[in-house]
């Protein structure tokens, strides 16, 4: 569990990542030392992984962007390793997810237009191992995306 | 269109990775002076191709420890101004992203949670008394992956 300082450290720092350390310390109520003791800390017991860079694919020319969510042929041992292995190799795809659910695997894919995406599907997508059922969910608008914690 | 070459790409794919890396930290890796990174850099910002960036905190280290997925299809279509299933569903502090798709459902939405309790609380509570929300199904997540993608 996280102490009050901490909580309001990630709260600030989370919805503000390029925020300046001294105005960081001064909005969670502590001193600049105080706050890089406490940021080296929390990223030593790896509750801060990383600060990661957000790419925006729509100004690169990834115009489309698909979830296909996948059922798998589970009879085969091995077939989330083998399929996870060989979908890490299709470079259009930038997410993977794995669940308990109705759906296994969700693999978030971007292309470049619909003939691209066609073609990834078509070639890479459908030649995946053990796939079962492929179910695509067509992205028009991301309403919301704010991948923080309510910390 | 933007035109990108190798050490743009290369460079991208390290921001991904960890955005808070100096220009000059990359000047043995990709061979070029810190000032000629450092306009490189700066000019994904100015040109959007970075749009901002991301703290990723380990989740589970942090007291949440379930993530699920709900896809919804929305009651009575045409009656609902979507607008405001946007807007009520947006303001719930443990929903992080809100991507309206086409395809089986007519939104897809990333929920985090303390726990299962907690989960069944935010689903009984705020979910299931959206306005307009009809057939929920549920994934629960179990392990993520964002890939570099086609940088």
């Amino acid at each position: 569990m996280l102490k009050d300082l901490d909580a309001r450290i990630l709260r600030i720092y989370q919805s503000d990542p390029d925020i300046q350390m001294a105005q960081l310390a001064s909005k969670a109520g502590t001193t600049p030392a105080v706050l890089s003791r406490r940021l080296a800390r929390l990223r030593q017991n790896g509750q801060i992984v990383a600060k990661e860079a957000i790419i925006n694919w729509q100004i690169l020319g990834y115009k489309v962007e698909v979830s296909l969510r996948i059922t798998l042929d589970k009879t085969h041992h091995s077939a989330f390793d083998n399929f996870m292995s060989e979908a890490r190799k299709i470079e259009e795809v930038i997410e993977i997810q794995t669940f308990l659910g109705k759906v296994d695997v969700r693999l978030l894919l971007i292309a470049k237009n619909m003939d691209d995406y066609q073609k990834v599907y078509r070639e890479r997508i459908l030649r995946l191992p053990h796939l079962l059922e492929i179910e695509p969910l067509m992205h028009i608008a991301r309403v919301h995306n704010k991948e923080v914690l309510p910390i | 269109m933007t035109e990108l070459d190798e050490i743009d790409l290369q460079l991208l794919k390290e921001l991904q990775r960890d955005c808070s890396r100096s220009a000059g930290s990359f000047v043995d890796q990709v061979g070029l002076s810190q000032p000629a990174i450092w306009r490189r850099i700066k000019r994904f910002y100015n040109e959007g191709i970075i749009s901002g960036s991301r703290i990723v905190l380990d989740s589970e280290k942090v007291g949440f420890s379930v993530t699920v997925f709900l896809g919804i299809k929305l009651a009575r279509k045409g009656q609902i101004r979507l607008e405001d299933f946007e807007q009520a569903v947006t303001a719930i502090p443990e929903v992080q992203t809100v991507e309206h798709v086409l395809g089986v459902y007519d939104y897809r939405i990333r929920i985090i949670a303390r726990d299962i309790t907690d989960f069944e609380r935010i689903l009984r509570r705020r979910i299931m008394t959206l306005p307009g929300a009809g057939e929920i199904e549920a994934n629960v997540l179990l392990s993520e992956e964002k890939r570099h993608g086609p940088v």
